[in-house]
């Protein structure tokens, strides 16, 4: 579904991301981990299309595609979607208002009919349950005062409403005590299909206990310093970053 | 490397969508201004001699002043022997009794204006005095209004009609001697709207009035004259536009609002005028003078106003709050794009005790666009225990325009309570960003955006003129994408 070769990105001439290969098919779950400032949200962010990011080498395949064709509304039509790390607030504008606007942007991609009132409510309450969101949030200005919890279950339902085929997730689990923790899983985990990908970015092995992936990577200087199964992330969380960090700079330099 | 995605720059482009311009005879007075030609507007509106003589002394006074250049605004000078200061559509006979008597060419045009003149959408309950450059042509549901004692017609036909009106009150809050424009105004206005309530009767319908600059080089000088006797209620609906002219027209407008005792006035206005071309070419000069007197006790006045046209905007609708518990709002959305200048704001003064004012300003700029907000509150000593609250916002889209604020407070009564908010931000890129990310189309999310921002201030308008609110922004945003 996924096909990510040799991906440099720079910011502002600085370079971050120095050359990520990365697969990934229909119906997996992969982990992205790494350090702060390893270039996690970068990679999330230059998928779903956002242009402060400098692509300097490399190509990204999306069912096929060249996903840089692509701008970053087209990609959501497309089935991409992106939890963000840090959701942001748009005074005024009420958060169902959003999530319908961005619905039936989508379904008239895909040359549905809109939805109209009754059924759109219908189905937001519907997953509102799931996520266990408070149903007053839908009429609030998006994310405006919303608790750092409230934000990402937010993130959670928004996905939830557009069923993309990419979902990319960063640090959806930060911040969140256990129960909201668990609600964000179960979340996901729902949304695991033969059909659908998504790259869970996490610094923690906890939201991975609930969701156990088919890889984990690691990133550190900007390339997948390591790549291995569940056990790898285990491994992180008993011995920390610096080992694989080491690693990663002893390749840099060699390389 | 990557695709580009939408830059906001690209995104505030507009097209002025009436831009159209009407066909028809009009009866011109030749540019220029002196003495002869105010006569002459005079004695073509068969006026009672206290009117001429009220213009000529306003005229005499005019001479004395300068343009003002306190503003932020920048425009080349005008020449005011280059206007021709009257045009009429020439109608058959005495001007039109009714639809029937009114150009069809007119009809029309505000057909495309989206003016309901026609019965069926006057169930929908708007009357509507149109202007048509300088003469009322068709003043609709009066008859209704009369049952109750309403009056609402042409300042001409109210000059005819009721001149004890007209002349207990007209310059009774903007005196013939304010200002510059309104000066100007006093002496050359060639109609505009009038109504009064009678005391304890609340109109039950949304009054309506369509300004419309037609005829090439005129300034159009319209007057407005609401007067809510006691206990009397009234809302009232202002739009405009103007077609697409190179040269910059004049439009210099007064509005007095009154209110008695426990009486109380809304007055709206969605003003899009020509703003001019994306290069700063052409456009209206809207310099206007509009103020609400709270004369009475308990008597209420609010002003919202969304201002999306005109080359230059200069305006400050204000409320003078002489009676005790006196109640005034401004409420105000200001968006300038590409070369646009708006330098606009209120004053609320107040006189009366426990007087209460609210401001709420919203200035969006966008291309090249200059947004001033500028607001004075005063307390007078009189005015114990009065309160103001003001909160003004701006919103800047793109790196090339620029918001000001100048809030001016007085006060000189210990008691009273002012306070004063203010923030500006930018559109962020992020914010665009996550629209975009969940699949809506960049221009639509700044339109969300931009709406979401001015939120307060819609849901002051009646329901119609919101929505309409919220398509102009829209359109006035629009653009084209890379
Ligand atoms: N817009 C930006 N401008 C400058 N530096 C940035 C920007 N975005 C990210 N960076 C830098 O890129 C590096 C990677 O950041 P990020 O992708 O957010 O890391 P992570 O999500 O793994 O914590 C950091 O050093 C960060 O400071
Ligand atoms: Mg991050």
């Amino acid at each position: 579904m996924l096909e990510i070769t040799n991906l440099h990105v720079s910011v502002d001439g600085k370079e971050i991301l120095r050359g990520i290969d990365l697969v990934v098919q229909a119906g997996e779950v992969h982990a992205v981990m790494g350090p702060n400032g390893s270039g996690k949200s970068t990679l999330a962010q230059v998928l779903a299309g956002r242009d402060s990011y400098t692509v300097s080498a490399g190509s990204v395949r999306y069912d096929g595609r060249d996903l840089f064709a692509l701008s970053p509304e087209e990609r959501a039509r497309e089935g991409i979607f992106l939890a963000f790390q840090y959701p942001v607030e748009i005074p005024g504008v009420a958060n169902i208002y959003l999530l319908k606007a961005a619905l039936n942007a989508q379904r008239q991609h895909r040359g549905l009919p809109e939805l109209d009132a009754v059924d759109f409510l219908a189905l937001v309450r519907d997953q509102l349950k799931r996520v266990g969101m408070d149903e007053a949030l839908l009429y609030r200005p998006v994310n405006q005062g919303f608790s750092g919890g409230e934000k990402k279950r937010n993130e959670i339902l928004q996905m939830a409403v557009l069923q993309p085929k990419l979902a990319i997730l960063d640090e959806t689990d930060s911040g969140l005590d256990i129960d909201a923790l668990k609600a964000v899983a179960d979340g996901i985990e729902a949304m695991r299909r033969p059909d659908r990908a998504i790259i869970l970015v996490t610094h923690y092995q906890r939201l991975l206990d609930y969701i156990v992936p088919n890889q984990v990577h690691v990133l550190a200087q900007g390339r997948i310093a390591r790549s291995g199964g569940p056990e790898l992330a285990r491994e992180l969380e008993r011995r920390g970053y610096a080992w694989v960090e080491a690693a990663a700079a002893g390749t840099g330099a060699a390389a | 490397m990557g695709k580009p995605a939408v830059r906001l720059d690209e995104l505030i482009d507009q097209d002025y969508r009436q831009g159209f311009s009407t066909m028809l005879e009009t009866d011109t007075v030749p540019r220029g201004l002196g003495e002869d030609v105010i006569r002459l507007i005079s004695a073509k509106k068969n006026e009672p001699e206290f009117m001429l003589d009220w213009r000529l002394r306003a005229y005499r006074h005019w001479l004395t002043m300068r343009e003002p250049q306190w503003s932020t605004v920048r425009h080349p000078p005008i020449d005011y022997q280059d206007i021709s200061y009257y045009s009429a559509p020439k109608s058959r006979g005495d001007g039109p009794r009714s639809l029937a008597d009114v150009d069809p060419e007119l009809l029309r045009t505000y057909e495309k204006l989206g003016v309901p003149l026609q019965e069926r959408e006057l169930l929908a309950g708007v009357a509507v005095d149109a202007v048509f450059d300088s003469v009322s042509v068709a003043t609709t549901f009066k008859d209704k209004l009369a049952g109750l004692g309403i009056i609402f017609c042409s300042f001409s036909e109210a000059v005819q009609e009721h001149p004890e009106l007209v002349r207990q009150y007209l310059g009774s809050v903007v005196p013939y001697s304010d200002n510059y424009f309104a000066t100007l105004n006093s002496a050359v206005f060639s109609d505009g709207s009038f109504c009064y309530i009678p005391p304890g009767v609340r109109c039950p319908m949304e009054l309506s009035t369509y300004f419309r600059i037609n005829a090439r080089n005129t300034g159009q000088f319209e007057r407005t004259l609401i007067i809510a006797d006691r206990g009397a209620y009234v809302s009232y609906l202002e739009g405009c536009t103007a077609p697409m002219r190179d040269e910059n027209q004049l439009h210099a407008a007064v509005v007095e609002l009154i209110a008695l005792d426990d009486a109380q006035i809304k007055y709206a206005t969605v003003q899009n005028w020509y703003p001019g071309d994306k290069d700063g070419k052409g456009g209206i000069y809207n310099f206007v003078t509009k103020r609400g007197d709270c004369r009475g006790a308990n008597s209420r006045i609010s002003w919202t106003q969304v201002e999306t046209g005109s080359a230059i905007t200069w305006k400050y609708p204000s409320v003078i709050l002489q009676g005790d518990n006196a109640v005034g709002e401004f409420h105000s959305v200001a968006l300038t794009n590409h070369y646009q200048q708006a330098d606009t704001g209120t004053k609320m003064i107040h006189l009366g005790r426990n007087t209460k004012s609210t401001i709420i300003s919203k200035g969006i700029s966008a291309g090249h666009g200059h947004n001033a907000y500028r607001g004075l509150v005063r307390v007078a000593k009189s005015a114990e225990g009065a309160r103001n609250y003001t909160q003004c916002d701006s919103l800047l889209l793109g790196d090339r325009c620029a918001a000001h604020t100048f809030p001016y407070i007085e006060v000189k009564n210990p008691t009273a309570r002012v306070e004063h908010e203010a923030s500006t931000s930018r559109i962020g890129e992020d914010q665009l960003f996550y629209c975009q990310s969940r699949g809506i189309a960049a221009e639509e999310a700044v339109a969300m955006i931009v709406n979401g921002f001015c939120k307060e201030v819609f849901k002051e308008l009646p329901m119609e003129f919101a929505v309409e609110a919220q398509k102009l922004l829209g359109v006035s945003l629009e653009g084209s994408i890379a």
